[in-house]
């Protein structure tokens, strides 16, 4: 896939900044999420022990590893998907969220905006609640992903036949109502069906203790497509932030570059939380938290915030799979409760402009 | 029923009743109803201490609620199946009994009140409901979840003083007691304790050595892999595991008490992932129970022990 091409931006409003360093530490901290990622857990595993595994398991390396078959089992088929799936879904998040920022102008956007959330989260309730007696784990996904997929159409289709033009503002309000429908509409389902009731709960505040390969694999398309549109129009984003005239003086057609960008954000997030289950925060803090550090150009914030975002939710799943080990914390607890005060602290400490 | 509202009416009932339960749940010899009357009818009005306080019942019961699925096997059980109206949503056992859409967890007063029942039997009571019926005159029993047989046993003794059928609940007990150790005394022994995982529901809620169904287990020489997980106590023997922990524990057996609310079976759990590798797995010693019979404290507790039992018989190391 080629860069989409972009017309040069006076300088005064687009100063160059280098991406480099800010993506290197990023990566170092991903890499370091990673090795504590798949080296805690619940199940006392030296480090040496995982390293000596994982080399062991490495085609062409001629190395054998003492590690018992069941540490390994723990290593490869638990600790790992884990680890991934985590990284993806953080990363989905976190760069959607970047990009609905972008999008919006509005530093409150998240990748739910739209409705992303309240959809999934009544496609899942609705297979949760209606199937009794059956093994609903491989439905859930594609229950929760249609109800995303479906309640994001229904918020555009309501935002652009509702005012003269489609206007970024009468959209939001339209996601805010489709929302609020069907999270009215989700509430009654699960009051209605109280033993159900933990089930629901326990979805809608996100697992990833229970990630396995198939998951990785069912939303590693989507997350990937997704990625990559989104970082071809990084450059885009930053044109966007001068204002729709603007853009439109420098040839670009500002409508288009927005649904491209939020019909990518929201099917990567849909596919993100179809597994995850409805994890907060992650969207609004780890693109903010990028700005507030480095600086708030999108051709460094959205690759930042993936490579970031990936290495957060990795380093929250430590957290809530080991603090009341073996017990779960729900994944969504971790990343606001450990995510509110640090951006707290650093909106104190660091009092850039936002956006 | 699903798995987790059993689970939450077993936490229900035990944190609101646990303590009063192991104290009161005798039937007061020293009033005149109890201890005058020969073992087989009970003579009205009848006092009985259950774990809700002395509760008193004016005549024999006609019209019995019943809101508690162990409490309605446990009436038919000893034979007062007639006397009993109604029962609740759950209460799926027997199948003649007269199922309502009553729901146990959040009772409804007036839709209970239309029975014009003269007795309810509840598990637990986390939202008024007894002081509500005492404004109509209705009594209600508490048979909380028990937490040992002598607890079981002694429910049973409760409910027959309560309905008039003391000596066939009497009979129903020794029974009981009979056959269990009839299978104890048939089942293979082993040098050292085989351990298992109990599974509640798909996010590994457990339970310990130290619950009602981990003391029956316990008879045959059983351990939980549960009792070693860090929150054992503090979850009142309901812990969550995870599968890394599972894994690590590598139990003997794995018993499946989600079979029915949520479709798992052996071949299912062979498929989860890093499950293959597990003793229980290779040796096919994963075992689907009915949800309902492990999750209830009534007469079908013989034969929970029973399947558990036969499915020792084909340990290998004995």
């Amino acid at each position: 896939m080629s860069e989409v091409p972009v017309p040069e931006a006076p300088a005064a409003v687009l100063p160059r900044v280098s991406a480099r360093r800010p993506v290197l530490v990023a990566v170092a901290t991903l890499v370091g999420a990673m090795v504590i990622g798949v080296s805690v857990g619940p199940a006392d595993i030296s480090l040496p022990t995982v390293f000596s595994a994982l080399a062991g398991h490495l085609p062409l390396i001629h190395y054998h590893s003492h590690t018992s078959a069941i540490d390994w089992d723990v290593i490869w088929q638990i600790r790992l998907p884990g680890v991934v799936l985590s990284g993806l879904v953080g990363a989905m998040l976190a760069s959607g969220g970047a990009a609905y920022q972008g999008v919006f102008r509005n530093p409150l956007a998240d990748p739910y905006l739209l409705g992303v959330a309240a959809g999934a989260g009544l496609g899942a309730t609705i297979v949760i609640v209606e199937s009794s007696g059956v093994d609903v784990s491989q439905v859930l996904p594609f229950a929760a992903f249609a109800g995303a997929v479906g309640a994001v159409t229904l918020t555009y289709l309501v935002g652009v036949t509702s005012g003269r033009r489609a206007s970024t503002a009468s959209i939001v309000l339209a996601g805010v109502a489709v929302a609020a429908l069907l999270t009215a509409i989700q509430t009654y389902l699960q009051q209605q069906h109280e033993p159900d009731l933990q089930g629901v709960y326990a979805w809608i505040l996100g697992s990833l203790g229970s990630a396995s390969w198939s998951d990785v694999t069912l939303i590693l398309p989507y997350v990937a497509v997704s990625a990559v549109v989104l970082l071809l129009h990084r450059r885009l984003l930053d044109v966007l932030r001068v204002g729709e005239d603007e853009a439109g003086a420098l040839g670009i057609h500002a409508a288009r570059v927005r649904l491209t960008v939020v019909a990518a954000a929201t099917l990567g997030t849909a596919a993100a939380v179809s597994v995850s289950g409805l994890i907060g925060f992650v969207g609004i803090i780890v693109p903010h938290t990028v700005r507030l550090l480095s600086n708030a150009s999108y051709r460094v914030v959205l690759p930042v915030s993936m490579i970031g975002g990936a290495a957060f939710l990795i380093l929250a799943d430590v957290v809530a799979l080991n603090v009341q080990a073996p017990a779960e914390i729900p994944i969504g607890v971790v990343t606001a409760f450990v995510g509110a005060p640090f951006f707290l602290f650093l909106l104190r400490s660091r009092r850039t402009g936002v956006l | 029923m699903s798995r987790t509202t059993r689970r939450l009416m077993l936490a229900l009932a035990a944190s609101t009743f646990g303590i009063t339960a192991v104290g009161a749940a005798t039937i007061s010899t020293s009033l005149p109803s109890a201890a005058t009357t020969s073992a087989s009818t009970t003579s009205y009005p009848a006092h009985i201490a259950a774990a809700n306080g002395t509760i008193t019942i004016p005549s024999r019961p006609t019209a019995i609620v019943s809101m508690s699925p162990t409490a309605t096997e446990m009436l038919y059980a000893i034979g007062a199946g007639t006397q009993v109206k109604a029962v609740d949503s759950y209460s799926d056992y027997p199948k003649n009994a007269p199922r309502t859409k009553l729901d146990a967890l959040t009772p409804n007063v007036e839709a209970i009140v239309a029975y014009k029942p003269d007795l309810v039997v509840v598990a637990g009571d986390t939202t008024g409901l007894t002081a509500e019926l005492a404004k109509f005159g209705i009594p209600v029993l508490s048979d909380p979840a028990a937490t040992s047989l002598s607890q079981e046993y002694q429910q049973f003794d409760e409910l027959g003083q309560a309905t008039d059928h003391l000596a066939q609940a009497k009979a129903e007990v020794s029974k009981i007691r009979g056959q269990i150790k009839e299978i104890v005394a048939a089942a293979p022994r082993h040098s050292k304790p085989i351990t298992y995982y109990f599974e509640l529901d798909q996010t590994y809620y457990s339970e310990t050595s130290s619950t009602f169904i981990g003391q029956v287990l316990g008879l045959l020489g059983m351990k939980s892999i549960a009792d070693a997980a860090k929150g054992a106590a503090s979850s009142g023997g309901y812990p969550q595991l995870s599968a890394e922990f599972i894994i690590r524990s590598n139990p003997d057996y794995i018993y499946l008490a989600d079979t029915l609310c949520c479709g798992q079976n052996a071949k299912k759990v062979a498929k989860r992932p890093g499950w293959s590798v597990l003793t229980a797995v290779k040796d096919g010693h994963v075992v689907g129970l009915n949800d309902d019979i492990a999750s209830r404290w009534g007469p079908r507790i013989v034969d929970l022990l029973r399947i558990v039992a036969n499915s020792l018989r084909h340990h290998s190391s004995t």
